[in-house]
């Protein structure tokens, strides 16, 4: 047990080195990319800024409130751009082209290997600014988490990365099925960009959906919410379990789609 | 002299008016082929339903300006409806054809592939519109006296400036794709414009609500003939006088983007020989 967990860290560092190597090397690219992904986050603000220019309170949350949940859903973009969208990027290109049967054959476990294939570290400077405006406005709130509020906090957004994830892992079995992905993850990017407004401004249908279906909630208005001391720990409790029910469903869902999969070439 | 090039010109004019039928033709059997895609891209324009969304929990306690809930319903239903019939991917296409170098196949044949990629994409309206008649509806139940249904002018101006919307981003997306004969990055130039038109098109906000200064800048600017000034005559926000001058400014956008492909074209191509060998 000791001995496959060493195998899969080293593993892991020399997928890492080898996305590094990339990042220099095509440094120009990936840095523009950055800076692009900041100029987003800053035009996303926008909407935000006008309705707090009129009103004080927007579904119960004041302007830096809300903030907090713009914040950490930037971080979680970055999160995103920079480890997880660029791997399943890579496996669904090496499904069109028939490569991923290389992966395949090696000696370790297939999702591990094609969720580390590539990383994109330059995205580490949206991450920073992501960080920067969740500080700036616990600053404005006067807040300070507690211990047990920064830990709840903590675990959900782990349980938030391991959802986003899953449904990225979802999105890539599909893709064994439907070949055109490029715009099924175009698809994906623009449904979990609804993630920055707090769940209470989408009534009915919407909502349940956002809860339940694409858990946008639980990404980030939950860990907003326990990091501000506004969320009960059953509702912790609950978000949490959900998010690893739905990782494991989604682990088994991959696995069958795995089975079902014939290459490109037979 | 000059009739040798006016016959030459009638006669390009006359081979693409007997071409473009059939392209349309492939271009539709185009699009029944990725159907799946089709839907997808139609599913994934769902950021007018979050603003819709937004908004009018925002307007719960109260217009904003001139716009209530039911404004914000309308407004943001004319924005898909806007958004879906002119939506274009000729950036993404062109420059991975510069890219690949497959734009030489494209170019040996003997009519402009500009008109090419206009045919596989006017293709597409039926379905759109297909898709889009629902919208009409709901909107039309939303915002029904506001709607120029009755008006010829008006539903003529409407068509007009969607029109105009329609070749502004197409030519736009033209210049911008042909930059990737010169630069690696030329999708970064287009992620930037598309940064820019969020905010000044009134695709995320209506720029009435907007700071006035920031209003009155995007007057000026291209991207808000795009989307939000159709958007604002369909759903009757203009007044008549207003609607025909801005559509006056549309169409010379229209006409200068479309200059700017014509000269950039012949100089993009050039490089692009280069580029291939």
């Amino acid at each position: 047990m000791n001995q496959t967990l060493h195998r899969y860290l080293r593993l892991f560092l020399v997928q890492l080195r080898t996305s590094f190597t990339l990042a220099v090397q095509y440094r120009f690219d990936f840095f523009i990319e950055g800076l692009l992904a900041l100029l987003w986050l800053g035009i996303t603000l926008v909407p935000l800024m006008v309705v707090f220019s009129q009103r004080s309170t927007l579904a119960g949350w004041s302007y830096p409130e809300a903030l907090v949940v713009v914040g950490l859903f930037s971080v979680l973009k970055a999160v995103l751009d920079g480890a997880i969208t660029p791997s399943l990027n890579h496996v669904v290109d090496g499904i069109r082209k028939g490569t991923l049967d290389f992966i395949l054959l090696k000696p370790a476990d297939a999702q591990f290997l094609v969720s580390t294939a590539r990383f994109d570290p330059w995205r580490i400077l949206d991450l920073f600014g992501s960080i920067a405006i969740v500080v700036y406005a616990l600053r404005r709130l006067h807040h300070v988490p507690s211990v047990w509020e920064a830990l709840a906090a903590c675990a959900l957004f782990s349980v938030a990365i391991l959802l986003i994830y899953s449904l990225w892992i979802l999105v890539v079995s599909l893709s064994f099925r439907v070949v055109k992905v490029d715009n099924l993850s175009y698809l994906f990017m623009s449904i979990f960009d609804a993630g920055r407004w707090p769940i209470h401004v989408f009534k009915g249908a919407l909502r349940v959906l956002f809860t339940v279906v694409f858990p946008l909630a639980l990404m980030t208005t939950y860990p907003a919410q326990a990091l501000l001391g506004h969320l009960s720990l059953d509702h912790a409790l609950l978000a949490g379990t959900g998010g690893l029910i739905f990782a494991g469903c989604a682990r088994w869902i991959w696995q069958r789609s795995l089975q079902a999969y014939t290459s490109a070439s037979s | 002299m000059k009739s040798g090039w006016s016959s030459r010109a009638y006669g390009s004019v006359r081979r693409l008016a007997r071409a473009y039928p059939s392209m349309l033709r492939v271009g539709l059997a185009d699009m029944v082929a990725y159907r799946a895609e089709f839907l997808v891209w139609i599913l994934s324009m769902n950021m007018p339903l979050v603003m819709m969304a937004l908004w009018t929990a925002v307007a719960a306690d109260g217009p904003m300006g001139r716009f209530g809930q039911r404004e914000f319903v309308a407004y943001y239903l004319g924005m898909l409806i806007v958004r879906i019939l002119t939506g274009s991917w000729l950036v993404w296409e062109l420059t991975m054809e510069i890219r690949r170098g497959t734009l030489a196949i494209r170019l040996l044949r003997p009519i402009h592939p500009l008109w090419a990629f206009s045919a596989l994409q006017l293709a597409a309206v039926p379905m759109r519109a297909l898709v889009i008649s629902p919208l009409i509806v709901v909107l039309y139940w939303v915002a029904g006296a506001t709607l120029p249904m009755h008006d010829p002018e008006r539903l003529a101006i409407v068509f007009a400036s969607i029109a105009g919307a329609w070749l502004l981003l197409f030519l736009v997306m033209a210049i911008i794709g042909m930059l990737a004969a010169y630069v690696e990055s030329a999708l970064s130039v287009f992620d930037l414009w598309l940064g820019a038109q969020a905010i000044l098109s009134g695709f995320l906000v209506p720029l009435e609500l907007m700071p006035a200064w920031v209003a009155r800048v995007a007057r000026v600017l291209p991207f808000r003939y795009i989307l939000g000034f159709p958007v604002e005559t369909l759903i009757g926000l203009e007044s008549d006088a207003v609607a025909l001058r801005e559509l006056g400014v549309q169409w010379l956008f229209v006409a200068g983007a479309f200059v700017m492909t014509l000269l950039l074209w012949r100089k993009a191509l050039r490089r692009f020989a280069a580029f291939g060998g």
